[in-house]
Order: C-alpha cells, then sequence, then structure tokens
C-alpha cells in the first residue's frame, strides 16, 4: 500500500454500490424474511402435529437444511431450480433462471427451517391451557391457531425472529458465489475493476457493521420492553 | 426431466488424477475438518477468555470484551473471510505481508480461513460463557468469596467448571457451525468438502451426484459429532445439576 487510502473509489461507486447492491441485499432480506416467516410457521405447526408423518417430514427437512453449510444449499438450489422449473412449466429442457430468482427460493427455503424451529419454541411457549380455552369457545384448529397461539407465540418470539433476520441480513453476501450483485458482489466487482480490494472491502465492512450493529441494538430495546411488560 | 443420473461417476477417476471423485471429496471434509478443528482450539481460548472477562466487575474490560464481541458478530463471515485474506496482508509491514502472498496453496488460504473462523466462532462461544457464567445463582460466587478464594480461583474451581457444563449442548451446535461455516473458506481457495463438489461439478458435469455425495458426508459428519458430544456430556454430567434447556437463539 504506498498509494494510501483511496476514498475517491468509494465515492465514485457509491450509486452503484448502494441503488444497485444494497438494494438486491435489502430486498432479498425481506422477501426471504416475509416468506420464511410464513414457511417456517407452517413447519412448525406441521412439526408440532399429532399426524406423525406430517411432524417427521417437517423434522426431517428442518434437520436436513441445519445439517448443511448454506453454501452448499445455495449451490444446490442455484442448479436444481431450473429442472424443478422445467417439470413445473413440462418443458423439455432445464429453464433459465436468474441469480436473483435462484437466491430468492433458497434463502427463503433455507431460513424457513432455522424460523420453524424459533416459531416451534414460541408455539411451545403459549400455555396449553391457551389451546384447550380456543376448543372450548368452539374453534377449530386454525382458528385456535391463527386467533390464540400464533399471535402469542410472535409476541414471545419477535427479538428471536428478528435477531435472526439480522443473521439473514448477514448471510445474504454469500450470494457472491453465484455472482449476484448484491452489496458485497457489487463492491467486489468495482475492487476487481479498480484493483482497490482493500478500500472497498473495508468498505463494506464498515457499512455492514453500522447497519447490524443498528439493527441489533433497536431489537436490543425491544426486548427490554417487551421483557417489562410480560 | 433431461437429466442424466450416474453414480458410478463418484468411482470415476478425477481430473487431478489423485483417485477417485469419492477420495477427491472425502479429501475435502478433511479439510474442512482440518479448519474447523484448528479454529475451534482458537476459538475456545479466546472465546472462554473474553466471555469470562464480561462477566468481572472491571467496567473497561467489560465495555472491551463488549467492543471485540459486537464487531465480529456484525460483519458478515465472508467479509471477514475477505478482509483477512486480502486487506490484512496489505496492513502489515511490507515484507510480512509479501511472505503472507506467497505462501505456497493451500496454505495461503488455509491460514487465513482459520484466523478467521476461529475469531468469527470465539465471539459466539464468548457470548456463551457470559451466559452460562451469569445463568449460575450469585450465591456459587460469594461462597467461594466465602471460603477465602480470590477471583481467580472461585472461576476456575468454582463457576467456570459448572458454567462449562450447562453451555456444553450449545457449544455442540457451535462446532457444528464451525464445520459449516469453514465451506465460505471456499471464497478465498481453500478446497474443503463443499468447494471440491463445486469443482467436481465442473469437471464432470455431474452436479446433483456431487452435491448430493457432500450433502451425505456432511450430513454423516453431523451425526457422529452429536453422538460424541452426546457421550462427553454424559461422561461430564454432575449428578443433581441439571442443564437447563436454554431459550432458542437466532443461527445459521
Amino acid at each position: 500500500m504506498d498509494s494510501g487510502f483511496d476514498f475517491d473509489v468509494i465515492q465514485r461507486s457509491w450509486g452503484y454500490l448502494f441503488r444497485e447492491g444494497m438494494t438486491f441485499t435489502v430486498t432479498l432480506t425481506l422477501i426471504a424474511m416475509t416468506g420464511g416467516i410464513v414457511f417456517g410457521t407452517l413447519l412448525a405447526m406441521m412439526r408440532l402435529s399429532a399426524f406423525k408423518p406430517l411432524s417427521w417430514i417437517a423434522g426431517a427437512y428442518v434437520n436436513l437444511m441445519r445439517s448443511v453449510p448454506l453454501l452448499l444449499v445455495i449451490f444446490w438450489f442455484f442448479f436444481l431450480v431450473p429442472y424443478i422449473g422445467a417439470w413445473i412449466l413440462r418443458e423439455p429442457n432445464p429453464v433459465k433462471v436468474g441469480a436473483w430468482m435462484s437466491a430468492v427460493i433458497t434463502f427463503t427455503m433455507f431460513e424457513a427451517a432455522y424460523y420453524a424451529e424459533i416459531m416451534r419454541a414460541g408455539i411451545q411457549s403459549v400455555a396449553r391451557g391457551q389451546v384447550w380455552a380456543g376448543y372450548a369457545l368452539g374453534l377449530n384448529y386454525w382458528q385456535t391457531m391463527g386467533k390464540v397461539v400464533l399471535p402469542q407465540a410472535f409476541r414471545n418470539m419477535l427479538p428471536v425472529l428478528l435477531t435472526q433476520t439480522i443473521i439473514l441480513f448477514q448471510d445474504t453476501s454469500l450470494v457472491y458465489v453465484i455472482s449476484a450483485t448484491d452489496f458485497l458482489g457489487a463492491a467486489s466487482k468495482v475492487a476487481n475493476r479498480d484493483y482497490r480490494l482493500v478500500e472497498m472491502y473495508t468498505f463494506v465492512a464498515v457499512v455492514y457493521f453500522v447497519i447490524s450493529y443498528g439493527l441489533s441494538t433497536l431489537v436490543k430495546r425491544l426486548q427490554d420492553r417487551i421483557a417489562i411488560v410480560r | 426431466m433431461g437429466y442424466n443420473w450416474n453414480w458410478g461417476i463418484l468411482l470415476e477417476k478425477e481430473p487431478g488424477a489423485t483417485g477417485t471423485y469419492l477420495q477427491y471429496l472425502i479429501v475435502g471434509l478433511g479439510w474442512s475438518l482440518a479448519t474447523a478443528l484448528a479454529a475451534w482450539v482458537i476459538a475456545l481460548v479466546i472465546g472462554s477468555l473474553v466471555g469470562t472477562l464480561r462477566t468481572t466487575p472491571m467496567p473497561w474490560v467489560v465495555r472491551l470484551g463488549n467492543l471485540y464481541v459486537e464487531i465480529f458478530r456484525n460483519i458478515p463471515l465472508i467479509v471477514q473471510m475477505f478482509l483477512w485474506f486480502f486487506v490484512m496482508p496489505e496492513l502489515l509491514p511490507q515484507e510480512l505481508g509479501d511472505w503472507i502472498k506467497q505462501m505456497p496453496p493451500p496454505w495461503g488460504s488455509y491460514i487465513p480461513a482459520v484466523l478467521c473462523l476461529g475469531i468469527y466462532t470465539s465471539v459466539r462461544i464468548a457470548e456463551q460463557v457470559r451466559a452460562g457464567i451469569q445463568s449460575l445463582p450469585r450465591g456459587q460466587g460469594m461462597a467461594g468469596t466465602a471460603m477465602g478464594l480470590t477471583a481467580a480461583q472461585t472461576y476456575r474451581y468454582v463457576i467456570l467448571p459448572q458454567a462449562f457444563r450447562i453451555i456444553l449442548p450449545p457449544i455442540t451446535s457451535e462446532f457444528m457451525n464451525v464445520i459449516k461455516n469453514s465451506s465460505v473458506a471456499l471464497t478465498i481457495g481453500l478446497l474443503e468438502l463443499t468447494g471440491r463438489a463445486r469443482a467436481m461439478q465442473e469437471f464432470s458435469f455431474h452436479v446433483f451426484e456431487a452435491f448430493a455425495a457432500a450433502t451425505v458426508i456432511y450430513l454423516l459428519t453431523n451425526m457422529v459429532v452429536v453422538l460424541g458430544m452426546r457421550a462427553l456430556e454424559k461422561k461430564v454430567r454432575v449428578p443433581g445439576l441439571i442443564a437447563a434447556g436454554g431459550t432458542p437463539m437466532a443461527g445459521h
């Protein structure tokens, strides 16, 4: 490093980094969070179901996803999704699926397993009497779950769900391996083009730190607030 | 689906001529484990130290510990990997930096990967250790002091032996996490299991056989670790001291 730290490269690529890269990262995080929580809650309900086969399927899925590295899952889906697409659309050849679509599907499916474990603990944290009270009032399974159990489970687990989302936000940077242009991917492209690896990667680290630290501070504050109420 | 399955590919020679593809993958597992174990040693040492220091009554030590934890927890692993691999050699004195950059493969990526994973994991261990210590009744520490033990002795003989037993289950899953996280080292060129599955896909075009084999190897490793840790848990269990179920932690 004889030229010193070159801040100029960051200034020059600012628009590209945030308008393209960060938009990709944040959008992916939000979609995967929403999808992951929805699928995760369904998986948790399946896992707690009295109908054993349903519980086994959900358990197997969750354990499988939690036992393999996210990178391997990213590769799996990157190559598998085109075939699944062909199968669904009844096309003879694998469908072209971009890095974006592949990333959305991967992170939704992968995070669902992690959200499922959180939601399972959440559902189990609701007193059994609540379920019985629901049934006693004449509500069916879905009504009891939707109106009585899940709202309480969500509330109890809100801080953990949000912490998981911060981890998801950081993990989306792994889409680098399928050459997607997320925040890290965009920075890496600029870094290699201008040969400014030190500046770009340091900058990326600082940005991720500021966002993750800010969010986790907010979550901590929320946690303290909820803790007092309960 | 137009995909030609050929499981026999696993027994065919890989282009590097070091053996079959299956052997190629298993050597990859060896690298994953070598990375994970070395990182694990670093993580346990630093993590236990930082976690313990954060429970001491010295405010500036606690603050320093918190700073360490926050820095390495809030930067994505792959970015930390790049910092160790691309940035660190540039910031060191020229000679040392050049020496690191010229290390022959795979050491040039193995060493940064181990340092990165070790420190990344140490933060998670530190959090567990701190939580374990804080979950003990305060009376334990006081009893130690009342018996005339120094602060260091209280930690050594009273608090830490109990705390480590309590946190053994979450530590097990941290060990699994290190093995899984070692796959990120493929981004700096370390050919560990996932990296080799990817390479096999590129050489042979048999994507799904390669990934399926890697997945099965990961699952088996997982099982071995879980069984081993369960045996360890049984061995160190103190009758009457039942480890709490613990609250679910977010993770990946």
